[in-house]
């Protein structure tokens, strides 16, 4: 184990050039450069609350604040997308490095640790415009906000461990990374992100106890709509899932590290 | 620091019958496997000592690129092991990972991170590396404007900033133009002075013969020879004719050397000297003198096409001179079996002092790869002696007038 967290360190620099290197990459050759990093995730921002309070003028049941339903959605999707990105990416980051992979040699664990500080690069900018826009509208819900950082640890230790399992697995069966670009799809829409809970029928509502991004999501709502701590002990089964897939996912990473290289 | 020890590596691919069977061997609860191992590399065992030099030779598919990988540890051995002491700088392919948007600094610093440099590091060499690869301003320019040739300079560069304790080559001498090449030849002889123990996969003879200590013949997967890069090299050559009836025999001749000989023997050297203008055999030749190469072929089974070439190979195993009678335009046709064919040569042995061998090919057409009848290395040795010419260093006494003016 020693060497593992010593081939980590002894790569720090290629970890950290790589997060570098990918998020300047993407804005290499345009002309903003990285105004683009703020200004995507703001214009995302600007549509699910003036489209949502001021156009549709939605309104969550039970709650009359003017951009309570857009704080609603972007507590939800905000949050969804980092779970995204790093499943979806860690998916795919053994066949994209497949030259690399199988031309040089170093710690191959790397690779998912680049995925995940990318990936929270990336939502750390966005999450932080959308508190900054809470913060503008008077709606920070104060030191709750902290309970915030535990929620979001255990949501990557969930999504790293599904997304390095599945990545591995990706690499000696494709069709891993198609299904899951669908599944991806039914899972959110059946995640209380987009509504509330209490629309769903109660013979729907119970198969809820088997989605572990549920309490997660419902967590980042009740901090930042409700003002309110989370309940703990909801997220034992995000957190004990997390565990599993992430001793998994390590498990079946160091089984087949070796093979991986010979199927790329 | 710097040894390499290979002990009973093996490395075998799994070939499953369809993409479903290795879903059921992976989800069968008795994990019964349902693949067949396809070897490409079997029971290899070599020891390279630090500080020692060696060649990796091979036809293409015989395993040399997968035994590198092995060593180096991008590829995982099925059998086996390697155990290398001391830092490991490996160029597999350069200007792997090199990043078209972004310059040529920036991809510098990723190449040393993969390398395992520190950025701190990295900029302490960075000038070193600047003034070695010699591409000017282009190092702020994006990859994607450089030549091939100048990625590769920088790469080159990038990969040996730091002298390694083992260095593995592949294929990587053909590194940029002929200026380059000399240049990246150049650090890697300067690492070998300083103790660097070099793995090399090569098919540039020169390259193997002028700087390796010993060399290893890869076939089919396995190590069919290993030991002095001129005798090794001489048997490649042997095995590069095209596969039928033909043998190799290697024979150990006078000092040690090694002398092979192969092929089908259709037709076979029956009598070969070297001898005076007189007619005399001679093993001491002075630098000037003319000399015969007399060879007699004595045809076993009837040929269409009998050729007959010759070279003269230094000390060191690299050719002085050589040709055939192909080349010459007197290519005989048409043999019948019991035919005997005497060949004289008349050669001016314009040699720098040394010793010299004279390695003697029957083949068909224009080189022995076609049909090889017999191929005899180190057909004859002999000296060479400097004792009325002017004093002069290298293999050869070029023709040279001297005009001062002043």
């Amino acid at each position: 184990m020693s060497t593992f967290w010593r081939s980590i360190w002894a790569y720090r620099g290629f970890i950290l050039g790589s997060v570098k290197r990918e998020f300047q990459s993407k804005y290499r050759n345009s002309l903003l450069g990285a105004a683009w990093t703020i200004i995507n995730p703001l214009s995302m921002i600007i549509v699910y609350t003036v489209i949502f309070s001021q156009v549709m003028n939605a309104k969550l049941p039970g709650l009359n604040a003017t951009y309570g339903y857009s704080i609603y959605l972007c507590a939800g999707v905000i949050t969804w997308g980092l779970s995204a990105e790093i499943t979806t990416r860690a998916i795919g980051m053994f066949l994209e490095n497949a030259n690399m992979l199988k031309k040089l040699s170093f710690p191959r664990i790397t690779l998912p640790i680049i995925v995940v500080l990318n990936a929270g690069l990336n939502f750390g900018i966005i999450f932080g415009l959308f508190l900054l826009f809470l913060a503008i509208t008077n709606s920070l819900p104060g030191w709750v906000t902290l309970a915030i950082i535990p929620v979001l640890l255990i949501q990557v230790v969930l999504s790293t461990g599904l997304g390095i399992l599945l990545g591995v697995l990706n690499v000696f069966f494709r069709d891993i990374g198609q299904f899951f670009g669908i599944f991806l799809q039914f899972w959110f829409w059946l995640t209380p992100i987009v509504y509330p809970v209490s629309i769903l029928p109660d013979n729907v509502k119970q198969w809820m106890v088997f989605n572990p991004m549920y309490p997660l999501i419902t967590s980042y709502q009740q901090i930042l709509v409700q003002a309110q701590w989370p309940d703990w002990e909801s997220l034992i089964m995000p957190l004990v899932t997390g565990f599993v897939l992430s001793y998994l996912g390590f498990k079946t990473f160091k089984r087949h590290a070796g093979e991986m290289v010979d199927e790329l | 620091m710097g040894s390499i020890h290979v002990k009973g590596l093996g490395k075998a691919y799994r070939q499953y019958k369809n993409r479903w069977s290795r879903l059921a061997e992976w989800v069968s609860p008795s994990h019964k496997p349902r693949h067949q191992l396809k070897w490409v590399l079997q029971d290899i065992n070599f020891d390279v000592q630090a500080g020692e030099a060696v060649g990796i030779i091979g036809i293409n598919g015989a395993g040399k690129s997968t035994l590198l990988k092995l060593i180096t540890g991008t590829t995982q051995p099925t059998t086996g092991g390697v155990h290398m002491t001391g830092r490991v700088a490996a160029m597999l392919e350069l200007g792997m990972g090199f990043h078209p948007d972004f310059t040529g600094r920036q991809n510098a610093y990723t190449a040393g991170q993969l390398l395992g440099i520190t950025s701190e590091d990295m900029a302490k060499l960075m000038p070193d590396i600047e003034v070695f690869a010699e591409i000017g301003d282009y190092i702020d320019q994006p990859v994607r404007v450089y030549s091939s040739g100048m990625q590769m300079r920088l790469a080159f560069s990038v990969a040996t900033a730091i002298r390694p304790d083992i260095l593995i080559v592949d294929e990587a001498m053909s590194v940029g133009d002929a200026y380059f090449q000399h240049k990246s030849f150049d650090r890697i002889r300067e690492f070998r002075k300083l103790g660097t123990t070099l793995l090399i996969v090569s098919h540039d003879k020169t390259a193997i013969q002028s700087i390796c200590d010993r060399a290893i013949l890869l076939s089919a997967g396995h190590l069919i020879m290993q030991g002095k890069p001129e005798a090794v090299m001489d048997y490649y050559n042997a095995m590069l004719a095209e596969p039928g009836p033909q043998q190799i025999r290697q024979n150990l001749v006078a000092e040690g050397q090694i002398q092979t000989v192969s092929g089908s023997f259709d037709v076979e050297l029956a009598k070969w000297e070297l001898t005076n203008t007189k007619g005399e055999p001679l093993e001491v030749v002075t630098t000037g003198q003319t000399v015969q190469l007399k060879v007699t072929a004595r045809v076993n089974r009837a040929v269409d096409q009998l050729v007959l070439g010759f070279m003269i190979k230094d000390r060191m195993g690299q050719p002085v001179f050589g040709t055939n009678t192909h080349h010459l335009k007197q290519t005989l046709y048409d043999l019948q079996a019991g035919q005997n064919i005497q060949f004289d040569i008349e050669l001016t042995a314009n040699l720098g002092p040394g010793t010299y061998s004279v390695a003697l090919a029957l083949h068909a057409d224009h080189s022995h790869v076609g049909k090889n009848y017999e191929w005899r290395d180190l057909a004859v040795v002999f000296n060479v002696v400097n004792a009325n010419h002017i004093e002069f260093v290298g293999v050869t006494c070029l023709p040279h007038r001297l005009t001062i003016t002043a």
